[in-house]
């Protein structure tokens, strides 16, 4: 395999070449959706940014901020990428055993609807203690950016369901390692936005 | 009873039927009298099945390029309609109230605005990328067959909301950028800022989603030997508005969810209680506004960089300058933004920050212009209609260019802004800009597509009423600006305005003529193909690789990809006594299979868009899961490609070659005559 096919992210150097070059400028498209994506997730921090302060009659962010919550969300997805990448390496590396990726992958949906849990959770809460998104600027763009994102991570684990029926049904075929490879740059990409997340909405709020 | 009928149809009843305005009716009926007489057409000539097989399930760059081009005619038919009625208004309604009521005014402002930006604009554009990009780059394909249809899909939903808000409930009448409050609950309870934000939402994701792909396409799909300094500038331009699509569709998209946000779930956003700051709407618009001003126009500019060289058989003139500069307009473009709102309260500071960026941008263009001029000079002109767009864009494209200087000189704006002055400007940038040089294209490759020319007179014909009539249309609107006349003004107390709206009235008319001439022009040129045809491929004597395929060209564009030696690759070819050559044994080539997927995500989102906008909950939820189970559904089929054989290949090349090589050449004197079937002698 001629080294200009290699992509950022793993790869998977079995299939032939021609094959190769395909997945690889699948890979590149799905990095250039993940660029507009990020521009998404941006402005809504600004957005965030400059409402932050725009509390109206409502709560400020320190009496909304649930930090061991936070903390304990920030744990679950980490984890969740971290499976993710045991699942990845298991393609790579024991391809030959399709089972181990999978039940990795099982632990990774596990560890996202345990995170959308307790996500849901805290909205919850917050609506129930009067701090509903209707109450005030600020609340809206934190509700808003924060189920952005859980709305993000919904749909990957809509898509791992799909990608562990494809791998019963079709094997580790090409097109099913290829989604898998996007899938793990999206839930990635996740991590690094709940990231931001928890140091601009939870940390700088419950300093405010 | 009642709650019944809320859960079935949501805020929709009898009241929604467009009985409020004569105007308004007629219009309805038109709408619905043209679906009638189209899908009776097509009933009588038995075409369902054609249509289904050949282009509503069609995954050819090629196809969706055409029906890209189709939506965006029949959307400036009425786009074009509206802006009559509107000057039309204007003229007449001087001291009185005129035959259109406040509110149907606004109304039509709005549509005129949203329609021609991305309902014409856009979509004709990206007709045009997909038609000639893929083979320009010697591709076969777009990188995501099944996403660009998508994409398509995705548009025309949004169009049909657009359509349909003509006969159920109406439009929203807060101008073609939205600015709340204005179009918040408060103001606006009616469906009319939801058709405007479901409309926009759909054609904003169907763009972001086309630019990935066509970027994509653009880095990974090129023929061998395609260097990025050997690309065709059209598939540069095409590459820099895919890169704008990518970074500025969002802020549209984001925009206008949460204006959605506001107006259905009370959130404060934009609103004026609770911590709402209506300014983050204005930034979020303009962000992507501004650079939006630049998809619609460096296409354009593309096209009008092949149209030169072809039409004066010359090399193009400082090709190195044109795509740093397209490079430099596409970087600028996120610069500049603020010069749509000098008025709302920065800082003088900041205000000139954005107005010198902005003036910037006009050293760039200015290279471009000379360039242009340049590419003309001594070489051998031929005046068709392609060339007559762009010579007219040539001279009034500056004049738009000098007045945007007035306008981002931040004092000189504040006498200017929500003038017609700035009506003028815009117009004057986007109808030389963007609409000449898509009709340019238009003519251009027309051929391409389908195997004959449009007709030349009728053409020039459209193109000088367009000409004239936008310089009668709206040069006096420049003089009625700077006179202090606001614009979407629906009564005009000041008779001294009335001979320059008159004028204006006229140039209108003129433009309404010129859309008349194109319609005309295309039956005739229908009626005429036997005159016209030109299947071999190459009636200009063109110079890059669209040129070098059979014209309509095979699904899978070339069976051998051709090898780029040159900057302009089909010229060299020819030159070297290389092109038209018989293929031996070529590789299979893998193509997608016709798949009706893309048009059943376009129609779950129609409905799910629809149940929004009238509060219909079943429609809205049924809809996104409809679509979203297309998705899902769609990903197990494992039989999406078909293979084409290397006999099937090398028989379909070699007919073509032989019709090539028997052909007699013609000259440049012989273009537009019935003679010319599409082989150029390679010399002047």
């Amino acid at each position: 395999m001629s080294p200009r096919h290699l992509h950022p992210g793993l790869n998977h150097p079995r299939s032939p070449e021609a094959e190769q070059a395909e997945v690889g400028s699948s890979v590149f498209g799905f990095w250039i959706f993940l660029m507009s994506d990020a521009l998404v997730f941006a402005l809504l921090f600004a957005v965030y940014g400059t409402q932050v302060h725009a509390t109206g009659s409502g709560p400020h962010p320190a009496q909304v901020v649930n930090l061991p919550s936070a903390l304990l969300q920030t744990g679950l997805l980490l984890a969740s990428s971290y499976t993710f990448g045991l699942a990845s390496l298991a393609l790579k590396f024991k391809a030959e055993r399709p089972g181990l990726a999978s039940a990795w992958l099982c632990v990774t949906l596990l560890l996202g609807l345990a995170f959308l849990g307790a996500e849901v959770h805290d909205l919850v809460d917050l609506y129930q203690r009067g701090a509903a998104p209707q109450r005030s600027g600020f609340l809206s763009a934190l509700h808003t950016l924060v189920c952005m994102h859980g709305l993000h991570v919904a749909t990957g684990c809509l898509w791992l369901l799909v990608m562990l029926v494809q791998i019963r049904v079709m094997g580790l075929a090409s097109e099913v390692t290829s989604r898998l490879m996007r899938l793990a740059l999206f839930w990635h990409f996740l991590d690094i936005i709940w990231v931001g997340i928890f140091t601009v909405v939870y940390l700088q709020g419950a300093r405010l | 009873m009642s709650d019944l009928h809320g859960w079935l149809l949501g805020r929709l009843s009898w009241d929604a039927l467009p009985f409020y305005s004569a105007i308004a009716t007629v219009a309805a009926g038109v709408l619905v009298a043209g679906v009638l007489a189209a899908v009776l057409f097509i009933a009588a000539t038995r075409r369902w099945g054609y249509l289904w097989r050949e282009w509503l399930t069609s995954l050819d760059h090629k196809r969706i390029g055409v029906m890209y081009v189709v939506l965006a005619l029949v959307m400036l038919v009425r786009g074009v309609i509206e802006g009559v009625l509107l000057r039309t208004q204007q003229a007449v309604a001087i001291n009185n109230p005129g035959f259109l009521p406040p509110e149907h005014f606004s109304q039509l402002f709005t549509t005129h605005g949203t329609i021609m930006i991305f309902f014409m604009a856009m979509p004709f554009l990206t007709g045009l990328i997909n038609i000639v990009v893929p083979l320009q780059i010697g591709a076969r394909d777009v990188r995501f067959a099944l996403l660009n249809a998508i994409s398509l899909w995705l548009t025309v939903a949004g169009a049909g909301l657009v359509m349909i808000s003509l006969v159920l409930g109406r439009f929203s009448t807060g101008g073609w950028s939205g600015y709340p409050p204005y179009t918040e609950p408060p103001y606006q309870t009616g469906v009319g800022p939801d058709y405007w934000i479901w409309a926009l939402t759909l054609s904003s994701i169907g763009a972001t989603l086309t630019g990935i792909n066509f970027a994509t396409t653009l880095y990974k799909e090129r023929a061998p030997g395609m260097a990025f300094m050997r690309l065709p500038l059209f598939a540069w331009t095409a590459l820099c508005t895919s890169i704008l699509m990518i970074f500025a569709m969002p802020p549209l998209t984001v925009a206008t969810l949460l204006l959605a946000l506001d107006r259905y779930l009370g959130f404060h956003f934009f609103s004026n209680t609770d911590g709402g700051n209506l300014m983050n709407y204005i930034n979020l618009f303009w962000l992507f506004g501004h650079p939006e001003v630049y998809i619609l126009v460096l296409p354009s500019f593309g096209i009008f960089s092949e149209v030169f060289p072809t039409f004066s058989a010359k090399r193009l003139y400082g090709y190195t300058s044109l795509v740093l500069a397209t490079l430099a307009i596409t970087v600028l473009s996120f610069t500049v933004w603020l010069h749509h709102f000098f008025t709302m309260g920065q800082s003088a500071g900041v205000n000139a920050a954005f107005g010198i960026a902005t003036m910037l941008i006009a050293i760039p263009t200015g290279v471009k212009i000379y360039d242009w001029m340049l590419t003309m000079f001594r070489g051998r002109v031929r005046l068709t209609v392609p060339l007559i767009y762009a010579s007219l864009f040539l001279m009034l494209f500056v004049v738009g260019g000098l007045t945007g200087m007035t306008l981002a000189t931040p004092p000189v704006d504040f006498q200017l802004h929500n003038t017609t002055y700035l009506v003028a400007h815009f117009h004057n940038m986007l109808i030389p800009g963007t609409l000449f040089g898509l009709l340019a294209g238009y003519t251009y490759w027309f051929p391409k597509v389908f195997g004959f020319r449009l007709n030349e007179h009728w053409g020039r014909v459209a193109a000088v009423c367009f000409g004239l009539g936008f310089l009668l249309a709206f040069m006096p609107l420049y003089l009625l600006g700077a006179a202090g006349m606001p614009r979407r003004l629906s009564v005009i107390h000041q008779s001294a305005f009335a001979p320059a709206l008159w004028v204006a009235e006229a140039g209108a008319v003129l433009l309404f003529a010129a859309v008349a001439s194109l319609v005309v022009q295309l039956i005739v040129s229908i009626r005429q193909r036997d005159h016209t045809r030109a299947p071999l491929g190459d009636p200009w004597n063109g110079r890059t690789l669209e040129w070098a395929s059979p014209s309509p060209p095979p699904a899978y564009n070339f069976a051998v990809l051709p090898a780029v030696h040159d900057r302009d690759a089909f010229m060299w070819l020819k030159e070297q006594g290389q092109a038209y050559r018989a293929v031996v044994q070529p590789a299979p080539i893998n193509m997608p299979r016709n798949t009706p997927v893309a048009l059943f995500i376009g129609a779950a989102s129609f409905v799910a868009a629809f149940g929004l906008v009238w509060h219909i909950g079943w429609a809205a939820l049924g809809g996104v899961l409809a679509a979203v189970a297309c998705v899902v559904v769609r990903s197990f089929n494992r039989h999406t490609h078909q293979t084409v054989s290397s006999a099937e290949l090398a028989a379909e090349h070699n007919r073509w070659v032989a019709a090539v090589q028997a052909a007699e050449a013609v000259n440049r004197d012989l273009e537009l005559d019935p003679r010319n079937r599409g082989r150029a002698e390679p010399t002047l």
